[in-house]
């Protein structure tokens, strides 16, 4: 893998920092009058997602983490992994829970995500901005009650439970934003 | 801005008309490339007839220069008398809120001076282009102490690396343990003024802008400079900076004109980066370089702070990733 100069750093790129896969975030130089450079980095841990804030000596040159994201088609989940495909060359990666995580209440059969792979495998699955699911679960709606402001749970086919209007019915299709956690309107055919 | 700037470099030209300094011009491009081994030249190509060229006719590389202190010290040296330069510096490698590789630099001389009288020259340019007021002398060791807690003559490399540690400063890849190399400790001396020390200087208990005056540098940090024992055999330069609103401004010292001294620091500069030795420089000083005092005062930071800008990028035309 290509190693990365101080200078080189840039937002987005993906460095190898104590053994784990790192993303930049900002780089900034910083000189004292007179003496050595330095630059101060922020950086995302991409397996934990936590941030750091790390100062290098300027012109230091730190190894690249073999990171991409990949668009890949989910097919299912066997319980214990979840199973992914690039559509084009119908290359098929698993991923455990503890990758996965939260995101999997958005994963339908199907439906495309960007898959980030580091050295091959999967370390983070990423759902798309906007899902279509359906309702399984919701009470119906009682006209005139306010006092839950306007709108109710509903369990949707792949777990998730979102905040919906009182007119929402069971078996409706409806469009969530996967990034708030929000419905957005009801699907159109 | 276009306005701003050309407002500023007229009353710098005025300032320095007033007071009897000759302006003067020097080249960009030189043969010699900087004594400073944390300063990177440009390199240039050039193939003109008269431009230098290897015994094999090949044409030999340029430096661009990333101050004109060597050219105007050949100058004083040759009995200019005081001079000043707004001219173009460069400097490879160095980008940033307050950094672009190409900038503005006003330096001046003056023969006859020390260090103290030209402190004094440059708080009255600070109080006619920045309006702050006198400008607050301000001691190195003390303003390291205050922010850090530490002596910055004689801490330890230890000593050193366990404050940045205690002030969040999470430095990759540097030894925190060899105490027996100077330049190692420098670094970490370095690490701590730049990021807790000097964002907090030229500014008073409300962070408004002020105007400060610090001297009392290290003796390892200055190549060109004089050296003087503080009292307690700790050996500092004679050297100045001046700060506002957290932004260093300019950097003077009491020139170096011994030729000999000059000699060996540059071949211990030498030994450690592999770069020639400025030997028209050298010969100048051997002629006889009077005793003077020099600042370089950087423009464009100049008309950041005049101004509040918080980034160089406000105050230039283009700046490089626009070049």
């Amino acid at each position: 893998m290509a190693t990365y100069s101080t200078n080189q750093f840039r937002s987005g790129l993906k460095v190898m920092l104590d053994g784990d896969p790192c993303s930049i975030i900002e780089n900034q130089f910083v000189k004292p009058g007179k003496g050595q450079a330095f630059n101060r980095v922020k950086l995302r841990n991409l397996l934990n997602g936590r941030v750091l804030e790390k100062t290098f000596k300027s012109g230091e040159s730190i190894e690249g983490a073999d990171v991409m994201e990949t668009s890949m088609q989910y097919l299912y989940t066997d319980g214990e992994f979840f199973h992914f495909m690039v559509p084009d060359t119908y290359e098929q990666h698993m991923a455990g829970q503890k990758v996965v995580g939260d995101t999997s209440q958005w994963l339908k059969e199907e439906d495309m995500c960007d898959v980030t792979l580091w050295n091959g495998n999967p370390i983070a699955v990423t759902p798309p901005n906007f899902v279509t699911l359906t309702v399984t679960q919701t009470d119906p709606g009682l006209r005139g009650d306010t006092s839950s402001g306007g709108n109710k749970p509903a369990t949707m086919e792949t777990g998730a439970v979102v905040r919906v209007p009182l007119f929402i019915n069971e078996g409706e299709v409806l469009k969530i934003d996967t990034r708030t956690g929000e419905y957005v309107s009801r699907a159109k055919d | 801005m276009l306005r701003a700037r050309a407002a500023l470099l007229a009353q710098l030209r005025m300032f320095f008309a007033q007071r009897g300094v000759l302006e003067v011009e020097t080249p960009c491009l030189s043969r010699a490339v900087t004594a400073d081994p944390q300063l990177h030249n440009p390199v240039v190509q050039l193939d003109a007839p008269r431009a230098p060229r290897a015994a094999d006719g090949q044409p030999l590389p340029l430096y661009l220069q990333t101050s004109p202190e060597a050219h105007m010290k050949r100058l004083l040296a040759a009995g200019s008398g005081p001079i000043y330069q707004i001219g173009r510096a460069f400097r490879d490698g160095e980008a940033g809120a307050l950094h672009n590789p190409e900038f503005t630099m006003l330096e001046w001389y003056r023969p006859g001076w020390n260090h103290r009288a030209l402190m004094d020259e440059v708080d009255a340019l600070a109080q006619e282009t920045l309006g702050l007021g006198p400008a607050r002398r301000v001691d190195y060791g003390r303003a390291f102490a205050d922010a850090v807690g530490l002596d910055p003559h004689v801490a330890s490399t230890a000593a050193l690396a366990d404050a940045a540690r205690t002030h969040g400063v999470d430095a990759v890849g540097l030894d925190a343990v060899d105490d027996d190399d100077p330049a190692l400790r420098a670094t970490w001396r370095q690490l701590l003024w730049a990021d807790r020390v000097e964002p907090r200087l030229g500014r008073d208990a409300d962070g408004a802008a002020q105007a400060w005056l610090v001297e009392g540098f290290p003796a390892d940090e200055e190549a060109l400079a004089r050296l003087r024992d503080r009292g307690d055999g700790v050996r500092i330069a004679s050297r100045f900076e001046l700060y506002a609103d957290g932004v260093e401004l300019a950097n003077g010292y009491d020139e170096l004109i011994d030729a000999d001294e000059q000699r060996r620091r540059f071949a211990a500069d030498a030994a450690r980066t592999g770069r020639p030795v400025d030997d028209a420089l050298l010969a100048a000083l051997d002629a006889g370089l009077p005793v003077c005092a020099g600042v370089a005062l950087g423009v464009d930071r100049l008309l950041m702070v005049r101004h509040g800008a918080t980034s160089i990028d406000a105050v230039l035309t283009f700046p490089i990733d626009r070049a």
